[in-house]
């Protein structure tokens, strides 16, 4: 079970608080009705799924209710960071 | 009976405090002290099991938990029943109640063993799965057979009684294993002012020390343990756990610990004390100081009784007063296991022979044995064990000096007793629960802590330091380090207690003593006791083409017992290499999973179980339904009146009675578990026409609308009404289940797409009671008891909301409708509820108020064709597919979510399914719900399946059937027949028609 820093209330809290909601920076087009349907799809259902450095959105759902970013080590399951939504991650592999 | 094998005088028993205990009916006296293995020693019960596939008779081996034979069925009533207990870790307690798991009619008289003998040869490894896979339909009486001969223990048949707790703890450092390292390491932590929680599974903290004749400090080894464990407990950042089993080591420093509170006095603890603890533990930093198990020999029949791992033997004779014999024969291939042989003789029992595979054994305990005339018989082995319930006496043979083979002939050496090193395996499972790899060491001959990611120190025996002197040392250091690593001040150059250096030959790495026979035709040699895996069965496996130590591991079951392969697994692994012609590195070892020993369901559910199991939530009403007989749906973790049924009354009957009420006068709902959220800020009136496909721009304060809610795929996902409470303030309701799930959705695209609108949200689900009052009657019944909330038709419209008071309280109605009645829904304050509540019914008695439950609102709704989303929708259908483009804004500026996802190439093309209304042929025969449609009944399987029905019930207001469900183009079917074929052979003939059976034209709510 990790422990989870949370950069909102800056605290380690117990992963049984937050939530895992995917793939971090995966943004939304800003002009979806020019999007193809492939680049809707992209945008839908393409998701990285590395060994190894990871950047995941997650939200910590009985706490703050606020999103932020991990970088997450899939193998080791390392958290080598967390950061705020719209902060670029400093761990990159 | 009299304690035969007990020595007179030694071990850290009571012998002032006697106890009695039964095993298998007959009844045996111990001491308090004891373990119920080492009592069951000192009473010369050689045989306490059968193995699993031969039926073999089987004695104790060890003395902690790599036990694999001594395995009890423990218990003096049915409700307080354990299976699997390891009698070497189980403490006597007076009254103690002990049975063998397997054996038929009894484990000493066995007439399975005689199965085994004829069948044995017919019983190689992957016999289950060779000889049991078909035909399949054989399976369950197979399974019946396999699992009484798999002799494992059964499972109580009443309820526990105990309780069990969960315990959170946070640690400086946590240290894993009280022995000589550990308890360094406590010390040296303490000091530094760390809070330092310490576990050991034994009773008693001091693992090896407890049964050491070596000094420490020039004190006895137990004097030093005594002092240690006293000077800790004056720390008052120190927690000691004994009988605790640090059981799983997770990611980030996570472990969890099994401790045994009453299980020493099980049957006898007293009433409402907790049984067990699971400690969840987040440290900081982490010691295993974990030690070592010895490894057995592999050599023929040393399954015998009276064949155990030499280290057990020293521990019954010094930690118990117990000689588990009168004559033995060692055989060692190290120097550590003379040690044995010296207690045996200090015990006045005869040691027969010293049998070293090492032609020329040198060192100080090697010498000790010399001085005392002890006869070693040197570049030898035992290569075979004679003897049935008992070892009668042992077959000893030079061998090559690398163990290959034997190169002399054989002598005959009798003796009741066998005991065996093949030195010591780092106990290093917990290591591995964190995914690390272990390595091998050729030095240490055995698997070592591998490279980790967790803030973790190893000490001791763990990193194949056998020696005393070095344990303390490594234990003292890693104790300061610990310290240091967690942020504290310690001494790293602390002077560990001193102890003797004793000098050691070096060791010989063998596993598999050969036999003058090929391994296939040699007595059998066995590798894991608990399963009967043999070393001959592991040479077969590899002949069968499995290479893979986790493939030969599952072909043979080696390691699948209660004891996970603790004695064997090297073993093992060493012989599958060897057969495999590669280095144990190479072929690698199988990788140990949490838990290191067995854990119990009570202690893993601790109070999450019966009334605890999970919340349950109320609405404010809840009292009323109790008393007016309701019975209830779990809707989430919510109570909903499912129906209220009268005197004598069916379901159907009541609902029938509720549906018709309601329709011809008044009835009315708890409503108050939809999800109901608060939205408020300049940007909430954007924001909703952003995450609903309907239009929002111009809703006015006062006025409802009904949004569906979209994924960015187009398909529906969650719906309700929203009020415009004030310019910048909204009210929205989601449906009971999907309240979280939407709050979530609205707070991730506010935080990360649109962090610029200023919006906030908060949940007021448990805030408001939600009284639905629905039916011709209910204008009249709300106005009796509100005077400063006019309800005229004209002035409070359908879909608007007003503000007042009803029985004397605030409250908002909102005249909405989800069952096409003129319908109000109020809103008060939660605790105002029932007031309410009860004021309507004394009120409402006239017009014959009617409470209706979910089922009712259901039937109510799906005649008037509404859908429930997650009932008629399941994340595949978009709004069009629901007949409900009417829900859908073409022209909002902002490209809302779910507008790309349902114009894809796929959501656009004709022939989708679409939810219609079905009308059956006999009107009295429902269609259950999830029934396919099909185009032609008499097609052959696999039919060409349109669809499935979602709601489908029986409607007493039209006086037939009603469904709703989904049929391939059904919107342009309109007046087709298609039908329903039944798992029964039966098939339902149905009309697709609009899913509006009821006042098409909504005039009903518009009264």
């Amino acid at each position: 079970m990790f422990e989870i820093y949370c950069p909102h209330c800056q605290e380690y809290r117990e992963e049984e608080e937050f939530h895992a909601s995917g793939e971090a920076h995966i943004s939304r087009p800003l002009d979806p009705d020019n999007c193809t349907d492939e680049e809707w799809a992209q945008f839908l259902y393409f998701r990285k799924n590395p060994r190894g450095v990871h950047h995941e959105l997650w939200v910590h759902a009985a706490g703050c209710r606020k999103f932020f970013n991990i970088t997450r080590d899939t193998q080791t399951y390392e958290i080598k960071e967390t950061y705020k939504v719209g902060e670029q991650p400093t761990v990159t592999e | 009976m009299t304690q035969q094998n007990r020595l007179q005088s030694g071990g850290r028993i009571e012998r002032n405090k006697p106890l009695t205990f039964s095993y298998n009916g007959k009844h045996y006296k111990g001491f308090e002290g004891d373990t119920l293995a080492s009592a069951m020693l000192a009473n010369g019960i050689d045989v306490v099991g059968r193995s699993f596939k031969y039926s073999r008779p089987r004695g104790i081996v060890a003395a902690g938990p790599e036990e694999p034979n001594a395995v009890l069925q423990l218990g003096a009533t049915e409700a307080t029943q354990v299976p699997n207990v390891r009698a070497t870790q189980q403490e006597l307690f007076d009254g103690l109640v002990s049975n063998a798991t397997n054996g038929w009619p009894n484990a000493d008289m066995d007439l399975m063993g005689y199965v085994g003998k004829v069948g044995g040869r017919m019983m190689p490894p992957g016999f289950y799965y060779k000889t049991f896979m078909y035909p399949q339909s054989m399976w369950e009486s197979y399974e019946k057979f396999i699992r009484k001969a798999a002799g494992l223990g059964r499972s109580p048949l009443e309820n526990d009684p105990d309780t069990y707790d969960h315990l959170n703890q946070h640690a400086d450092v946590m240290i894993v294993g009280a022995g000589p390292a550990g308890l360094s390491a406590a010390l040296q932590a303490a000091r530094s002012g760390a809070r330092v929680l310490i576990a050991d599974e034994q009773s008693e903290f001091g693992g090896s020390l407890l049964h050491s004749n070596e000094l420490i400090d020039d004190k006895p080894a137990a004097q030093w343990v005594e002092e240690t464990v006293a000077q800790l407990s004056k720390f008052s950042n120190v927690v000691m756990l004994p009988r605790s089993t640090v059981n799983g080591y997770h990611d980030h420093n996570f472990l969890t610990i099994h401790e045994r509170c009453t299980d020493h006095i099980a049957d006898k603890a007293p009433a409402g004390q907790v049984r067990q603890r699971l400690h969840r533990v987040r440290a900081k930093w982490v010691i295993l100081a974990t030690g070592a198990h010895e490894r057995p020999l592999v050599f023929g029949h040393n399954d015998v009784p009276g064949v155990m791992v030499a280290s057990a033997v020293s521990v019954y004779i010094n930690r118990y007063a117990v000689a588990p014999g009168k004559e033995l024969v060692l055989m060692t291939t190290n120097d550590g296991a003379y040690q044995t042989a010296l207690d045996w003789a200090a015990a006045g029992r005869k040691v027969t022979a010293i049998v070293d595979t090492r032609a020329n054994p040198q060192g100080d305990l090697v010498d000790a044995a010399r001085a005392q005339g002890l006869n070693i018989i040197t570049g030898s082995a035992v290569i075979d064990v004679q003897g049935s319930k008992r070892v009668s006496g042992v077959s000893v043979a030079s061998i090559a000096e690398d163990g290959s083979r034997v190169t002399g002939s054989i002598q005959r050496l009798s003796c009741d007793t066998v005991a065996s090193s093949g030195g010591w395996s780092p106990v290093i499972h917990l290591s591995c629960h964190t995914g690390s790899r272990p390595k091998w060491s050729d030095d240490v001959i055995g698997f070592l802590p591998g490279d980790t990611v967790q803030k973790q120190l190893t000490a001791g025996s763990i990193n194949g330091e056998f020696g005393l002197k070095g344990c303390l040392a490594e234990g003292t250091r890693a104790g300061a380090q610990a310290a240091i690593n967690a942020g504290f001040e310690a001494d790293a150059d602390a002077v560990p207690a001193s102890a003797a250096d004793v000098k050691t030959g070096p060791a010989m790495a063998l596993f598999h003593i050969p036999h003058s026979q090929p391994t296939s035709r040699a007595p059998k040699q066995f590798v894991d006791f608990q399963n009967d895996v043999t070393a001959a069965g592991i040479e077969l496996a590899t002949r069968e083409g499995f290479e893979s130590i986790e493939h030969v591991k599952r072909y043979t079951a080696m390691g699948f017992g209660t004891d996970q392969g603790k004695l064997g697994n090297i073993n093992g692994m060493a012989i599958a290499a060897k057969s495999l012609n590669q280095s144990i590195p190479e072929t690698g070892t199988t990788i140990f999973r949490p838990n290191y020993t067995p854990i119990t369901f009570g202690a893993i559910a601790g109070r999450h179980c019966g009334e605890l199991f999970d919340p349950k939530r109320y609405s404010a009403m809840h009292k009323w339904h109790l008393e007016n007989g309701a019975k209830f749906e779990d809707v989430g973790q919510w109570k909903r009146p499912w129906y209220f049924p009268k005197a004598g009354e069916s379901m159907q009957d009541a609902l029938n009675r509720e549906c018709q009420a309601t329709r011809e006068s008044v009835g009315i709902l708890d409503a108050s578990t939809l999800g109901k959220i608060d939205i408020q800020g300049k940007d909430a009136r954007e924001f909703l026409g952003r995450v609903y496909t309907n239009a929002w721009a111009k809703l006015a304060v006062g006025k409802c609308r009904y949004g569906l809610m979209c994924g960015e795929d187009g398909m529906v996902f969650d719906d309700g009404v929203t009020s415009c409470l004030g310019e910048n303030h909204f009210l929205m309701t989601t449906t009971t289940g999907g309240a979280a799930r939407v709050l979530e959705w609205l707070e991730l695209y506010h935080q990360t797409e649109w962090p610029e609108l200023e919006v906030y949200f908060n949940t007021v689900t448990d805030q408001w009671a939600t009284l639905t009052v629905s039916g011709p009657n209910s204008r009249k019944l709300i106005s009796e008891l509100t005077d400063d909330i006019d309800l005229d038709r004209d002035s409070f419209k359908f879909m608007d909301w007003r503000e007042g008071t009803v029985a004397g309280v605030p409250a908002r109605i909102f005249r909405i409708s989800f069952t096409g009645e003129l319908s109000y829904e109020i809103n008060v304050q939660a605790n105002y509820g029932l007031h309410v509540w009860e004021k309507l019914f004394e009120a409402g008695e006239k017009y014959n108020l009617t409470p209706y439950g979910t089922e009712t609102m259901h039937i109510l709704r799906a005649e008037k064709g509404f859908i429930i989303a997650g009932q008629d929708t399941d994340g595949s259908v978009h709004p069009f597919d629901l007949g409900m483009g009417w829900c859908v804004a073409q022209k909002k500026p902002f490209s809302y979510i779910g507008k790309r996802g349902m114009a894809r190439e796929d959501c656009v093309r004709p022939n989708r399914k679409q939810l219609v209304g079905l009308k059956t042929k006999d009107p009295q025969v429902v269609i259950p719900e999830g029934a396919q449609a099909v185009n032609d009944p008499n097609q052959p399987i696999p039919m060409t399946m349109l669809g499935h029905v979602t709601s489908s019930y029986y409607s007493a207001c039209l006086g037939h059937s009603i469904a709703m469900g989904f049929v391939r183009d059904g919107l342009n079917r309109m007046g087709d027949t298609v039908y329903y074929p039944l798992a029964d052979g039966t098939v339902i003939e149905a009309e697709i028609c609009s899913p509006i059976f009821l006042d098409p034209k909504g005039e009903r709510q518009n009264v």
